[in-house]
């Protein structure tokens, strides 16, 4: 091969200099490796001084192949793409060589580290060689936008798209869009009241001429990528006729059934079979539960149908399956209440007056149950104090290890609540108080003049076996004081237990069907925790909102708007190119076994019934290659990740390898290595 | 590393680039400390792993190969990870009835936040082929007298393969 190789070593300042001898390792690569026309270290080759030595040395050295060794091609390989694209050189002919994240910065001897560096140089070197160069497939991007999740994040993603002239699909799954926030009371740190902020968002998204919602619907299936998905939603039944329903609501009145609403008033309201989650639902269409309604279980009463003006009420309703085209999705699937029946020592569940942070936000809603009146279980006696345990499933090694972020502040929220509405002493019992945005110090100062007791300690157990009189009848918080060094008892009317924002039960499934991870602790994993915080690995897919961590609503809102931003990006443009590392088959050589057909999960690859071959749908593979490793007859090729480019990389990442002494005998392919002493350098 | 002449293995690693290889990122800008003994080969995914890559690195001269992939239920690509999983199961099977020393060969489960796990288990390699010495292959072979055992388990093998099970 006539190739003529650039080999660049960066230093990165220190990060890469200060572990790697640079300059020998470019020194080294100019002699050691064959066709190299020139290698070179410099300080910051990502800067454009770097990048414009490159693309010089490529136009009056005429390199073929260009190595760049640095830091993660999944930070900087566009960059280094770009500059030989600036030079005319096909970018697929660049290869970057990892030797910051896998080198320098994960070693401790120079020595050993300058050697690792020389050998993942050589490889890249052996491998760029045999790089072909490739063209970018363009894909037409569908306008379209599937917002998955009708709360806060997801509605914002929708408005700002939908105002911006784009229709937009979402799916939520329950009978009304709102989300979380429909059910709070107050929001922190300004206190104005949630629905009031939120419900002209949701009634805007529900009567915008660019938004369809498909509420009570789940997404079922995801295939397609960036620019044309094809999506499956699967429409639950709600025995109501969306098209007659004109929401008057009287079914409700008359259903003689009456059910614990365990979902929107977190069990301390009632529902009827017929319901709408709450007065402001958008859609205002109810919806029938059939594990409540009295025809489901008995075969009649049929109230509703017989009260219902237009007769929309629609018994034999069945699931349909909707199939949508799309270009981006967005998902907004938001979080789950932690169960704080798996802390059994703070007794919820167990001891009455133990509520959780959920049920606290309907109890003090004047909408909710009691109208807004702070009261106890028996629904009539005011509490004469009150303790709000923080941290109830967050910050602990044996529930979930991370922050939950809000509970601080909407503890600090609940305090202000009782104060204001009760003459009760408000206990708060916290590790840490976190109230790191705009206002909320300044909140936490105002509920230290107005009187909350703050406790620092985690809170051992919540019990009701009183050793002294006086705490007859009350609810004992046993705790350390860690200020005070001390364990207290602390007898109190109630306690509201701030418990943690977990991952939607189905986060995993959800994130599989539509191609993107999730952290350990089940939050989805974003392209770049702090460059690219909406993207994902998936191109076309992007999160919002606390399905990506805990958060607050402001910063919910900001991310839905941002996701929308992106999508908005990817549409205005038209169209995005693709990578084009797919497989492809030789069809001369194939010869029709398909054992290739089924490994593939994007039905990527057809066969041909006439010619008696397997074909690659090239739009819809993705590259992984998995059919390239199965093919017997080592006729499916993988582009830029080929036999022939790993098997080099094998080669140049072994070259001060010792073939001969693995007892299988050089087989004369090491040839560079061949001449070098075989020693353990690596040592 | 005081004993320069002391035998540091070679090892080749195979990660994908979706979990694996950027666990391997994430234990570098969490600057984790593991031994510099391996050499990180990026792969689309785990299924792409082709066992005559695993062969062809331990007759370069590699001492050891450790395959990573997304965790069974993670991998970008649906499902391609289990099929990296049934190959390397074969293959090891296989190599271990070649003579090679099982520690040689390791599969490891590592997702894109798990740089920790990743780093941990790179360094138990490296703590475990390193006192097994330089791979010696044709050696074991004869030394150990395991030829004669090795094909008569292969055979076994192929006969409890043969019979049919409900």
């Amino acid at each position: 091969m006539a190739e003529k190789l650039g080999i660049y070593v960066c230093h990165c300042g220190s990060n890469i200099a200060g572990m790697v001898d640079v300059e020998e390792v470019a020194r080294w690569a100019g002699k050691q490796i064959a066709d190299v026309a020139v290698a070179r270290d410099y300080k910051f080759m990502c800067s454009s001084l770097g990048q414009q030595m490159i693309e010089e040395d490529i136009r009056k050295l005429g390199l073929t192949r260009v190595v760049v060794a640095a830091c993660s091609p999944h930070l900087h390989e566009k960059t280094f793409r770009r500059a030989c694209a600036n030079a005319k050189l096909n970018p697929y002919l660049c290869q970057l060589t990892n030797i910051r994240e896998h080198c320098s910065w994960v070693s401790t001897d120079r020595e050993a580290a300058t050697a690792k560096a020389k050998a993942l140089v050589y490889a890249a070197a052996e491998r760029v060689k045999w790089q072909q160069p490739l063209e970018p497939m363009p894909v037409k991007v569908n306008p379209r936008t599937l917002v998955v999740g009708g709360g806060i994040a997801g509605l914002q993603a929708t408005l700002e798209l939908a105002d911006a002239g784009y229709e937009v699909y979402l799916v939520e799954r329950s009978p009304s869009i709102g989300g979380h926030m429909a059910q709070f009371d107050k929001t922190f740190p300004t206190l104005d009241c949630s629905a009031c902020i939120l419900t002209p968002k949701m009634s805007e998204v529900g009567q915008h001429e660019r938004v369809r919602m498909l509420t009570y619907s789940e997404l079922e299936e995801v295939s397609g990528s960036v620019g044309h998905f094809r999506v499956k939603i699967r429409k639950k039944a709600r025995y109501v006729d969306e098209n007659l329903c004109t929401g008057c609501g009287i079914c409700v009145e008359k259903c003689p059934r009456k059910v614990i609403d365990h979902e929107f008033e977190a069990g301390l309201g009632y529902r009827k079979a017929i319901y709408t989650p709450f007065p402001q639902a958008v859609p205002r269409i109810p919806v029938i539960d059939t594990q409540a309604c009295i025809y489901f279980e008995r075969g009649k009463c049929r109230a509703c149908e017989k009260v219902c003006p237009t007769n929309a009420i629609a018994f034999d309703q069945k699931d349909e399956t909707i199939e949508i085209d799309v270009g981006n999705i967005i998902l907004a699937t938001g979080w789950k209440m932690f169960d704080c029946r798996r802390l059994p020592q703070y007794g919820y569940g167990r001891l009455p007056n133990v509520y959780t942070n959920l049920e606290f936000e309907r109890l003090c809603n004047a909408a909710g149950p009691t109208g807004g009146k702070i009261v106890l279980r028996d629904r009539k006696t005011e509490p004469r104090s009150v303790a709000i345990i923080h941290c109830v499933g967050s910050r602990d090694v044996k529930t979930n290890e991370y922050c939950s972020a809000v509970c601080c502040m909407a503890a600090l929220k609940f305090g202000h609540l009782v104060l204001e509405k009760t003459k009760a002493k408000v206990y708060s019992f916290y590790i840490d108080m976190r109230t790191n945005q705009k206002g909320y110090e300044e909140f936490y100062q105002r509920l230290l003049e107005e009187g909350m007791i703050f406790v620092r300690g985690k809170v051992a157990e919540v019990t009701d076996a009183a050793r002294l009189p006086s705490e007859h009848g009350q609810l004992i918080v046993q705790v350390e004081d860690t200020l005070l060094g001390k364990q207290r008892r602390i007898p109190v009317d109630m306690v509201i237990l701030m418990g943690a924002m977990e991952p939607q039960a189905d986060a995993k499934e959800l994130g599989l069907k539509c191609g993107i991870s999730c952290s350990m602790a089940g939050w989805y994993t974003e392209r770049h925790p702090k460059l690219d915080p909406v993207a994902t690995m998936t191109d076309g897919v992007f999160v919002a909102g606390v399905c990506q961590g805990p958060k607050d609503i402001p910063a919910s809102v900001a991310q839905g708007a941002a996701a929308a931003a992106r999508v908005q990006a990817l549409i205005t443009k038209g169209t995005v190119m693709i990578e084009p590392v797919v497989a492809s088959i030789n069809e001369e050589a194939c010869s029709g076994c398909r054992i290739c057909n089924n490994l593939c999960p994007f039905n990527a690859i057809e066969y041909d019934e006439d010619k008696g071959v397997s074909r690659v749908i090239t739009a819809m593979c993705k590259g992984c290659g998995t059919c390239v490793a199965a093919c017997p007859a080592g006729v499916i090729s993988g582009a830029h990740f080929s036999n022939q480019q790993i098997l080099a990389e094998i080669q140049g990442a072994l070259w001060d390898a010792n073939p001969n002494g693995n007892g299988l005998g050089g087989d004369g392919h090491a040839s560079s290595a061949g001449d070098t002493q075989p020693s353990l350098v690596a040592g | 590393m005081s004993d320069k002449n002391a035998f540091e293995p070679k090892i080749i690693g195979f990660m994908c680039n979706w979990c694996s290889y950027r666990a391997a990122d994430l234990a570098g800008t969490a600057r984790l400390k593991y031994p510099p003994n391996i050499r990180i080969i990026r792969v689309m995914c785990s299924g792409r792993i082709d066992p005559t890559f695993v062969l062809n690195a331990f007759a370069r001269g590699a001492d050891a190969v450790m395959v990573a992939g997304c965790h069974p239920g993670e991998c970008h690509y649906v499902d391609q990870n289990y099929k990296a999983m049934r190959r390397y199961a074969m293959l090891k099977h296989t190599l271990t009835q070649m003579g090679l020393e099982p520690e040689r060969f390791r599969l490891v489960w590592a997702s894109a936040a798990e740089g920790q796990q990743l780093a941990e288990a790179i360094t138990q390699l490296v703590e475990a082929v390193r006192p097994l010495g330089p791979l010696h292959w044709s050696g074991n072979w004869e030394e150990n007298g395991h030829r004669h055992e090795a094909l008569e388990s292969i055979l076994k093998e192929h006969e409890a393969a043969m019979e049919v099970t409900e």
